[in-house]
């Protein structure tokens, strides 16, 4: 077999391996539709009669619905960082990980197998929210090929913070340094796009939003599903997904190759 | 002179200031059993995690199975099996999920696959707890399915680190005869562990280590002409029996206020046959009897002449 079929076939072998243990013992699916439920429901219910308003013209409760599920459903990706470096850092204190170091295996795939894993349950975590989301009022207006556009989108920062977390969980040397690391991400959707217009906040933070990775996703995904404009933010997006995974990735297999330290 | 399945030249290794390995120099024989023995933190572990290729050596040479540590890691990864010290087993998963990972990641095909995960299930006495999570195993169990899953691609060297440590009489003499049975069949193993009674029941040849050196290296019987001979304590109710066995037994050691004789022996059933036949015939009652054989400690002390602490290096 080629390198690239061994490739393959082990990294669906530790996927299978990953997905028994998401199956077994399902920590991150808590924190993956919980979290940002509570947010979509506080900050609809709450929260979205006055910034709804604040939005201007005849805005209300329910077009702030529609205005914030972006911003949720990057709340999402960010909780699901967390649960990921959680994984990762708790995997590799089990003692099979210095077996399969060991064994003559595609090196990555002990990695890939966690990335697969997160981002099946990322994506199924976005479908529930978005579900939710139209249960309270959230009303896009997308076609077929938008609402795909909308979810490749989300496909590529998912996939891009998940290696980050990845390599969170790798850089730290206890589980709960994995879990606070990814933390800030929590904070990106608030501190861009994601529940008010960056307009509306001070020049110093404006410019922060406006220049982080979440807001132009924020950005092309509201402009997928609800029709506002999108301008450059699209390739902005794209640019910084591919370039945060490149990245990404090759800090984490450095760090997995590395020798390990008991 | 068979090719060697093992061989490293001036192999090094420190953590920070440690100098855990000061440079070792050894050969292992195709199908033959090593055993490396030493005390907590002699360095057997690292010595290990070096010829498995999980660290990497600061300096020297090793190749495993003919292939430079170095240079083609993956070649020496398959060819070698590894048991490390510490349980290496996907506590999420059963038995049977385990052993079927293992033959993923080996490439077995789903059939052979299932074929080794059932007969090593059953070589290894864990058909019953098959389906059940590792979580719930005992620690033997845990042992015993850790063996089987490195046995899964039957490697031609395996390393096994402190396989009986933690393990009851019993199922120590069934982890010895797995590994005859492993040496009957071709494949080298190098072994680690404290007991000198395991690497003498054990090893074609041992090595000991000490604070990162080997200070010995031979078959068991040349190592055991290095170190004297037991001795056999014998306890007695008075002192008139104790003076009496005292005089009967030359060379002995008597300590009269404990009522106790050390007579040199080799421990073995023929001698102690033969000293109590000696007691019997001159009317001496024995109250109690134990048989002290040559330890770890005393080899050490053999060797260095020093119990603890700092030793004198002899090879
Ligand atoms: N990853 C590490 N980082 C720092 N020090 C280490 C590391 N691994 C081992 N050491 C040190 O190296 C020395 C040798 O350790 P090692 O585990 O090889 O000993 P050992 O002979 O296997 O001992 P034991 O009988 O207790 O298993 C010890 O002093 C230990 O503290
Ligand atoms: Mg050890």
């Amino acid at each position: 077999m080629s390198t690239l079929s061994y490739a393959v076939r082990d990294s669906t072998t530790m996927l299978r391996r990953n997905l028994k243990h998401i199956l077994r013992y399902p920590v991150m699916p808590l924190m993956l539709i919980g979290i940002p439920v509570i947010f979509l429901l506080l900050f609809v219910y709450v929260l979205g009669g006055t910034l709804g308003a604040g939005l201007g013209g005849a805005s209300g409760r329910a077009e702030y619905a529609s205005y914030v599920t972006p911003g949720i459903l990057l709340i999402t990706v960010a909780g699901a960082a967390q649960g990921t470096a959680i994984s990762v850092a708790m995997d590799m204190a089990e003692g099979i990980i210095a077996r399969f170091r060991t064994m003559a295996i595609f090196r990555p795939s002990v990695l890939t197998g966690h990335v697969i894993g997160s981002f099946i349950q990322t994506m199924a975590g976005l479908a529930i929210i978005v579900g939710v989301a139209m249960l309270i009022g959230f009303r896009p207006n997308a076609t077929a090929i938008e609402w795909l556009a909308a979810a490749g989108m989300l496909a590529m920062i998912s996939f891009a913070v998940i290696w980050f977390s990845v390599a969170c969980g790798l850089v730290t040397k206890s589980v709960e340094a994995a879990s606070n690391l990814p933390m800030p991400l929590i904070l990106l959707p608030f501190l861009g796009s994601g529940f008010v217009p960056t307009d509306s906040m001070p020049s110093g933070v404006a410019a922060f939003a406006d220049y982080q990775p979440f807001t132009p996703v924020m950005e092309t995904v509201r402009g997928l599903l609800l029709g506002t404009g999108i301008g450059h933010n699209a390739w902005l997006a794209v640019a910084w997904s591919v370039g945060i995974t490149v990245v990404c990735y090759l800090w984490a297999k450095k760090l997995y190759n590395r020798d390990p330290i008991r | 002179m068979t090719q060697a399945a093992i061989k490293t030249t001036g192999l090094r290794k420190s953590f920070g200031s440690n100098q855990v390995l000061k440079g070792i120099d050894l050969e292992v024989a195709e199908g033959t059993i090593f055993a490396l023995l030493g005390p907590n933190g002699a360095g057997k572990t690292t010595m290990v995690h070096i010829l498995s290729t999980l660290i990497r050596a600061d300096a020297g040479l090793g190749t495993v199975a003919g292939h430079d540590l170095a240079k083609e890691p993956d070649a020496v990864r398959d060819a070698i099996g590894v048991t490390g010290q510490f349980s290496a087993v996907d506590n999420f998963l059963n038995g049977e999920e385990n052993l079927m990972l293992m033959a993923d990641l080996r490439h077995l095909s789903k059939a052979n696959g299932r074929k080794r995960t059932a007969e090593l299930l059953s070589r290894f006495d864990l058909v019953e707890a098959a389906r059940k999570p590792v979580a719930t195993y005992s620690g033997g169990m845990r042992r015993r399915l850790d063996l089987a899953m490195t046995l899964v691609s039957s490697p031609r060297i395996i390393f096994l680190d402190e396989p009986t440590t933690g393990l009851d009489p019993r199922s120590r003499r069934t982890m010895w005869q797995i590994i005859r049975e492993l040496v009957a069949d071709g494949v080298t193993i190098f072994l680690t562990t404290q007991y000198l009674e395991e690497a003498d029941e054990l090893a074609d040849r041992i090595a000991l280590l000490d604070h990162g050196r080997l200070i010995a290296e031979g078959t068991p019987a040349e190592l055991k002409r290095m170190i004297p001979g037991g001795h056999i304590s014998l306890e007695f109710a008075s002192v008139e029996q104790l003076q009496a066995a005292s005089a009967m037994l030359g060379g002995s050691q008597k300590d009269t206020d404990a009522l106790t004789l050390q007579v040199p022996s080799d421990g073995g059933v023929g001698s102690i046959r033969d000293l109590l036949d000696r007691l019997d015939r001159g009317r001496v009652d024995v109250s109690s009897l134990t048989v002290h054989t040559p330890d770890l400690d005393d080899v050490f002390l053999a060797l260095t002449g020093q119990p603890d602490g700092e030793r004198a290096t002899v090879s």
